[in-house]
This record gives structure tokens, C-alpha cells and sequence, in this order.
């Protein structure tokens, strides 16, 4: 599995052959609160780099999230559907979100590896 | 400039996110989050910090119970000292500009305004009032509200003889040599109380209720519980264009009050006889979805028949809520409608109010 890189918009996404795997980050969970509602993309959809492709919910208010490279939905986590309160306690681990097959490589060098991510997530939330 | 509440810096001390509310400096929520929050006021025993509602106190005797009868859609004659209504303050259109909690107190009264309507509404009533009375909107004192099946216990720890308080009744009580304020009120469909006390004991009150075993619970919670309770938000679900009748708060106005004049009461009196347009409902989405306020509402035609003034997830009943407006005849219980949410109509169905039924005190008289 290659290095997990992070988007602007608290992405994670970890790549396995041409599949890669997207989920939210911690530190978008922390700042959401308690999600109580998830909508995935529909298998077989086309996705774009940076367009959306589900929504989460917390009690407070609804979030877009956004896909940080663009691909066909191969899979979606289904139990983070049925138990969104799920995506709190392992974001970026159980909780991934969809799988995608991915259509150009090179879209991953537009996004932040962890340290880089870390540092603009420190920034952007003070 | 952002005014911050005596408990401020306790807030801050127990990790709370800040948020502006009403041009103050509110916690949002805690470390543990709000549904856990939410759970633990339902559960236990949860403190809020209601310290920027408005305090107003009048002073006088049978003149102002006649001057103020004029004002509030209520009956002030026959209540007794101490005890407390709720009630609103209202435009001459027979909507509402504030609704509010009025206690009779020995030498007049206590009116605890919402936050972000208190100083329109000190001007309003002090307008009508033409100077004859004194006025108060006192900010020397804090208000700490304490709610759920556990807060008489605690409570009745750090201020005795609680107990015997009934249900929408006040008193006055010592603590640290000093005189308090408490009513047996709240507005999350728990058991609770609400303690004014001066500014400078707020902070020690609190960490003496918090070492009994209550946690503070922050404005996210209080949202959900009284969404739960079926309670209204004023400005979400109330506003000056919306009337008590449209409301479904007709209770709160007592029938001897229909006839005689308070601002308003000729639309009130007409909306009560004629009926109304629209109805204030409760709404059960039939997924997790979750209609926030302004969500349009539709029927199984496709026509536009209201919209959802507030909604969210409910921890204690564990599903989407939400209230709303909708065209009159759509008003009875489980009736099938339609929300709108990010372009897909979701079912839905009118439901009962509360969501979530209160927890009666055994023993006690509770409501």
C-alpha cells in the first residue's frame, strides 16, 4: 500500500494497484462533532478530482465531502451508513468512506503527504 | 464588542469550543461531544450556562398586574406570588417578538427574556409601561440552569430544601450567605431548576455542582433536548411574523384573556374563531436524513405546502426530528409529506410533539 496523502478539504487516500481507498481525516472529524448521518457515492459512478461525493452530518450542521482524485466507484463502506457515529471512533482506519478506480496517477502529486498535512490542518483551525 | 458570561473562564477550563451566540461568547459543546452530553442531561444531571438570558425585574403592586396584563396574553391576577407562566410579547399583527418566563415576585415581577431579544423587548415593555414603574434588566446576576432526573439531588447538596419546590414555582433560598433566586423550570423536557444568583458566586456555585457529580453541557445539547422536548427556538421556529395560534401555543394563552386586549388580540381572538392557515408540526423523517431549518416541505402532489423552521438528529430517540410550518389541512398526525433535502425528496410524516416524553418526578406532582 503506498503513503497516505491528505487534500485541502480533509480528504485521506491511500492507493493499492489502480484502487484507491478515501476516508475523512481525524482532525475533520474533530471539528464536525458527532456524525450522525453519511450519503456515499453510487457504485459505478464517475467521480472528478475535487467534485463531491457524499455528505456528512453532525448534529450541528451538514459538510460536503469532496473526492481528492478522480476515478469510478468500485465499493462504498456501507456500515458507515448504517452507523455514522462509526466514522468518529476510526476515521482513518474502518471508517474509510468509497474505493475508486483511479484514472490518472499524476492527480495524486497535487496532494500533501502526513507531516505537510499536519502542519496546514494546524494553521487552517486556529 | 463580544460579551463574555461570569463562567467564562470555567468554560474555557473544561475545554469548551466557543461560539458567538446573541453577542456572547458561548460554549457550543465540551470535550465529550453532544450527544453524549445530551444523553448524560437525560441520564444524570446537566448544567447550562443561561447567563445571557435577559433578567428583567419590575417593580409594583396591582397597578402594574393591571399595566402588564395589558402587554402579556395571560392571566397575572390569578397567579400566585412566585409561581410562573410562560408567555410571549407580542406585535400589534399578533406575531411574537419574544417568548419568555414570567414569575410574580413579592413586590412585582421576573421576566427571563431570550438573549438576543432582551434589550428590544426592555424597550418595548418599558415604552408601554410609560415610566411608571422601575425597570431592571439586571446584569449583576448570573442564571445557571440544572437539568435532568438527578438534579434535585444534586442540587439539594449544595442548597437545602430544593425538594419541595413544585413545578413552575420559584423561591428565594440562602447560599454562601447570600440570597438566591431559583424557579423549578428548564427547557430540555427534564426534571430541573433555574438558579439566579450574583455574578461574582456563580463560578464557585457551579464547581460545587460539578464535584456532586453534574457535568456542564453546552448550547449544541440544549438544542437537541429541546428539539426532543418539542420546545420552540425563538427566531428558528418563532418569529414577529408568526403568530402563538399558527404556533400551536394556544395553551399558553388562557381563555379568559381571548376577549380582552393585549397587542394583537383582535388577530388572535379572529385566528382562534376562524382558524388558521398555517400550523407549527412536528416531522419524523422516514431515513437519517436530516432537514435542517428552511427545508421546503412538499405533499405527494408536488405542491409546496410549508417548511421546517428547525431539525436535527435526536441522541435519546435515536432518529432525524424536526418541526415546522405546514398548510393547515396537512397538519394532522401521519400525514405522508415531503422534504427536500439537497434535491431529493425525502418521506416524511407529521407526528405528535414531544418527540421524546418527559421524565416525571414519582412521587411528585411534575407538570
Amino acid at each position: 500500500m503506498s503513503e497516505v496523502k491528505f487534500s485541502k478539504e480533509h480528504e485521506w487516500i491511500t492507493l493499492e494497484g489502480e484502487v484507491a481507498t478515501i476516508g475523512i481525516t481525524k482532525h475533520a472529524t474533530e471539528m464536525l462533532g458527532d456524525i450522525v448521518f453519511a450519503e456515499l457515492p453510487e457504485k459505478g459512478k464517475n467521480v472528478e478530482k475535487d467534485g463531491t461525493a457524499g455528505v456528512v452530518e453532525s448534529t450541528k450542521a451538514a459538510s460536503d465531502v469532496y473526492t481528492p482524485i478522480s476515478g469510478e466507484v468500485v465499493d462504498i463502506n456501507q456500515s458507515i451508513v448504517d452507523d455514522p457515529a462509526k466514522i468518529n471512533e476510526d476515521p482513518e482506519g474502518a471508517a474509510w468512506f468509497f474505493k475508486l478506480k483511479i484514472k490518472d496517477l499524476s492527480e495524486l502529486d497535487t496532494l500533501m503527504n502526513k507531516e505537510e498535512y499536519e502542519k496546514f490542518a494546524k494553521e487552517t483551525s486556529s | 464588542m463580544i460579551k463574555k458570561t461570569p463562567l467564562y473562564n470555567l468554560h474555557i477550563q473544561h475545554g469548551a469550543k466557543m461560539v458567538e451566540f446573541a453577542g456572547y461568547q458561548m460554549p457550543i459543546q465540551y470535550k465529550s461531544g453532544i450527544i453524549q452530553e445530551h444523553k448524560f442531561t437525560r441520564e444524570n444531571a446537566g448544567i447550562f450556562d443561561v447567563s445571557h438570558m435577559g433578567q428583567l425585574f419590575i417593580s409594583g403592586s396591582n397597578q402594574l398586574t393591571d399595566d402588564l396584563e395589558k402587554i402579556f396574553p395571560i392571566n397575572l391576577k390569578n397567579l400566585k406570588t412566585n409561581q410562573s407562566k410562560y408567555s410571549f410579547l407580542m406585535n400589534d399583527q399578533g406575531g411574537i417578538y419574544d417568548d419568555l418566563i414570567i414569575t410574580k415576585l413579592k413586590d412585582g415581577y421576573l421576566i427571563i427574556l431570550n438573549a438576543a431579544c432582551k434589550s428590544r423587548d426592555f424597550e418595548i415593555i418599558k415604552k408601554k409601561l410609560e415610566n411608571k414603574y422601575e425597570l431592571n434588566l439586571d446584569e449583576s446576576l448570573s442564571l445557571i440552569a440544572i437539568q435532568g432526573p438527578k438534579a434535585k439531588n444534586v442540587l439539594g447538596k449544595v442548597v437545602s430544601k430544593i425538594t419541595n419546590l413544585k413545578f413552575m414555582n420559584g423561591e428565594e433560598f440562602e447560599y454562601d450567605s447570600s440570597n438566591i433566586y431559583i424557579t423549578r423550570s428548564g427547557y430540555t423536557g427534564e426534571d430541573g431548576f433555574e438558579v439566579s444568583l450574583e455574578n461574582e458566586k456563580a463560578e464557585k456555585f457551579v464547581n460545587q455542582l460539578i464535584n456532586y457529580g453534574a457535568k456542564l453541557i453546552g448550547l449544541g445539547a440544549r438544542d437537541t433536548l429541546r428539539l426532543e422536548a418539542g420546545l420552540c427556538l425563538y427566531g428558528n421556529d418563532l418569529d414577529e411574523k408568526t403568530s402563538p395560534i399558527e404556533a400551536n401555543l394556544k395553551w399558553a394563552i388562557p381563555k379568559s384573556r381571548v376577549n380582552t386586549y393585549y397587542p394583537g388580540s383582535d388577530i388572535i381572538k379572529k385566528q382562534i374563531d376562524d382558524g388558521v392557515k398555517t400550523l407549527r408540526v412536528g416531522i419524523k423523517p422516514e431515513t437519517r436524513v436530516i432537514a435542517r431549518g428552511n427545508t421546503k416541505i412538499f405533499d405527494q402532489n408536488d405542491k409546496e405546502i410549508g417548511k421546517v423552521t428547525s431539525g436535527t438528529f435526536g441522541p435519546s430517540v435515536e432518529c432525524s426530528i424536526a418541526m415546522g410550518y405546514v398548510e393547515n389541512n396537512y397538519s394532522p398526525t401521519n400525514t405522508k409529506i415531503f422534504l427536500e433535502v439537497r434535491g431529493k425528496k425525502i418521506p416524511a410524516n407529521v407526528c405528535d410533539l414531544p418527540f421524546y416524553k418527559k421524565n416525571y418526578v414519582k412521587g411528585e406532582k411534575n407538570v
